[in-house]
């Protein structure tokens, strides 16, 4: 009996911790959004995350599309053949990177590449006592390394998952047109008539809401971390892992809000 | 000028301040000593709120710091510099001198900013030819100037050095000792220092104050610190591994 109150009491204690992590996280998110609203605002540090955020995860983004693009091309080519449905590639392709993979895939490589990336920064910036210097310097760290952060990853993932949706499509193109015989002009025609407005705006939405939680992920974890380069690595590995968890969480939830209606 | 009443904080099980009192008087150089981890560098971050204590009162200038009020412009009344110099890594060294010249209420054209920047950096000895370089290309000495010109850019009210001299040749800290003096002097300001080099405590200090257990244990000006007659301070001041203070702590 002592065994399982003594069990039930650990699992108790780990949904209450986990709980006040996602309370924390909430009540950091909109402290960050508050701070997005309300100036000073830090217009070369905004320019700075858009840099690091968009373009520079440009080349990952597109060879991950195209790559997808392609390889889902011939899957769904090989798939369909079983069946005489070898036409619809254009059309499935269309439909499963723009509402599906093309948002997810680029969710996740920002979140490896730029969740990581913030996290060690600002990691590293709290265990030199960068962060305490900042605020001994009047400057406010929630609005000079987080706001600027989290604003820019809204405003770049979705520009990301639509040229990544672009770009997986077009891999997509390449090879159902090059080693799948199908016409390029009857392709495109086929994928432009197929999508519907909703399909593209779900992508960019998706866009968003991944950005935002892979930025803020990566700026909590930051400045939660402990001391030392072991506290570094932590925060790193516990923003990734969290940050890519959230966001195929929040694409269930938000694949339910736009198609299930 | 710097008041602390009665201050307490713990982290975790960790009583680290256990009812401080200490006051720091305008214009003095005051430097706190005590071996690791006995709360000095605590108490400093407990003035500027980077640490909220658990209890007790601290008063700049008779005014209690927990009041709200505008956090800006109390926060521009001090300068620190930080224990590993603390410089923003992906800021040029001007930029991380002039950092509070260019933003916030004291922000100044950028041109204004930098010919301020490069006089601090004059002032702790390092040549314009420094200014466009990044942290990371400095030796530990030159970021220790770099971030003494930091905390002097805006012409503080209070300065807090935080172990200045930790990991210098002691060259390099004869030089920072001396500079911390002189800026002190000539600027009018209030230091407190926290160190464990009885070298800087002699080169820097007007007064002195040893913490201990969470506690000023003695405290008085430097010229009394000999004579103080108190097993605690005598130990720590001469360096003796006999004595009330247990080594292994």
């Amino acid at each position: 009996m002592s065994l399982i109150a003594h069990l039930l009491a650990g699992i108790g204690r780990r949904v209450l911790a986990a709980l006040a992590t996602i309370g924390r996280v909430v009540l950091f998110a909109a402290r960050a959004f508050s701070h997005m609203v309300r100036p000073p605002f830090y217009g070369r540090e905004l320019l700075n995350a858009l840099l690091h955020i968009g373009w520079l995860s440009l080349p990952v983004v597109g060879m991950t599309a195209i790559f997808t693009g392609a390889a889902l091309a011939l899957q769904i080519y090989a798939g369909g053949s079983r069946f005489d449905a070898q036409a619809v590639v254009p059309q499935i392709v269309a439909l499963g990177i723009v509402r599906e993979l093309g948002p997810v895939l680029v969710g996740l490589m920002i979140a490896a590449r730029v969740t990581s990336s913030i996290a060690a920064e600002i990691a590293t910036m709290k265990v030199t006592e960068q962060i305490d210097a900042l605020t001994t310097l009047s400057t406010h760290p929630m609005k000079y390394l987080v706001a600027p952060r989290v604003l820019a990853a809204l405003i770049c993932v979705p520009v990301l998952v639509g040229l990544g949706d672009i770009i997986g499509i077009l891999g997509g193109y390449t090879v159902a047109v090059n080693n799948l015989d199908f016409n390029g002009a009857v392709y495109i025609r086929n994928t432009v008539d197929f999508l519907e407005p909703l399909d593209v705006i779900s992508s960019l939405v998706k866009g968003a809401v991944f950005g935002v939680i892979a930025a803020t992920m990566g700026c909590y974890a930051g400045m939660q971390s402990g001391r030392g380069a072991q506290g570094v690595g932590r925060a790193t590995k516990s923003s990734v892992e969290a940050a890519s968890v959230l966001i195929l969480a929040a694409n269930v939830a938000l694949t339910g809000a736009f198609f299930s209606l | 000028m710097i008041r602390f009443e009665d201050v307490h904080k713990t982290f975790g099980t960790n009583a680290v301040l256990r009812g401080l009192n200490l006051q720091v008087d305008k214009g003095t150089s005051m430097v706190i000593i005590g071996g690791s981890g006995t709360g000095k560098s605590v108490a400093l971050k407990c003035v500027l709120g980077l640490v909220t204590p658990d209890s007790g009162k601290i008063y700049v200038d008779g005014q209690d710091t927990a009041t709200g009020g505008d956090r800006e412009a109390f926060l521009a009344r001090f300068g620190m510099l930080f224990q590993g110099a603390a410089l923003f890594d992906s800021l040029p060294v001007w930029q991380n001198v002039a950092f509070r010249l260019l933003r916030g209420a004291l922000k100044r054209p950028k041109a204004e900013a930098r010919e301020i920047a490069v006089e601090k950096l004059r002032r702790v000895g390092l040549g314009p030819e420094v200014a466009d370089r990044f942290p990371a290309e400095l030796s530990g000495g030159m970021q220790k100037r770099v971030g003494l010109a930091r905390a002097i850019a805006a012409d503080p009210e209070v300065i807090f050095f935080d172990e200045p001299t930790t990991g210098l040749d002691p060259i390099m800290s004869g030089v920072i000792n001396d500079l911390i003096r002189e800026i002190v002097v000539e600027m009018g300001a209030t230091a407190v220092t926290i160190t464990h080099d009885m070298s800087s405590v002699r080169a820097i200090a007007d007064n002195v104050a040893m913490l201990h257990a969470g506690k000023i244990r003695w405290t008085g000006p430097v010229a009394q610190m000999d004579a103080s007659g108190d097993p605690y301070l005598d130990q720590f001041i001469h360096g003796r591994a006999e004595g009330p203070i247990d080594p292994v702590r």
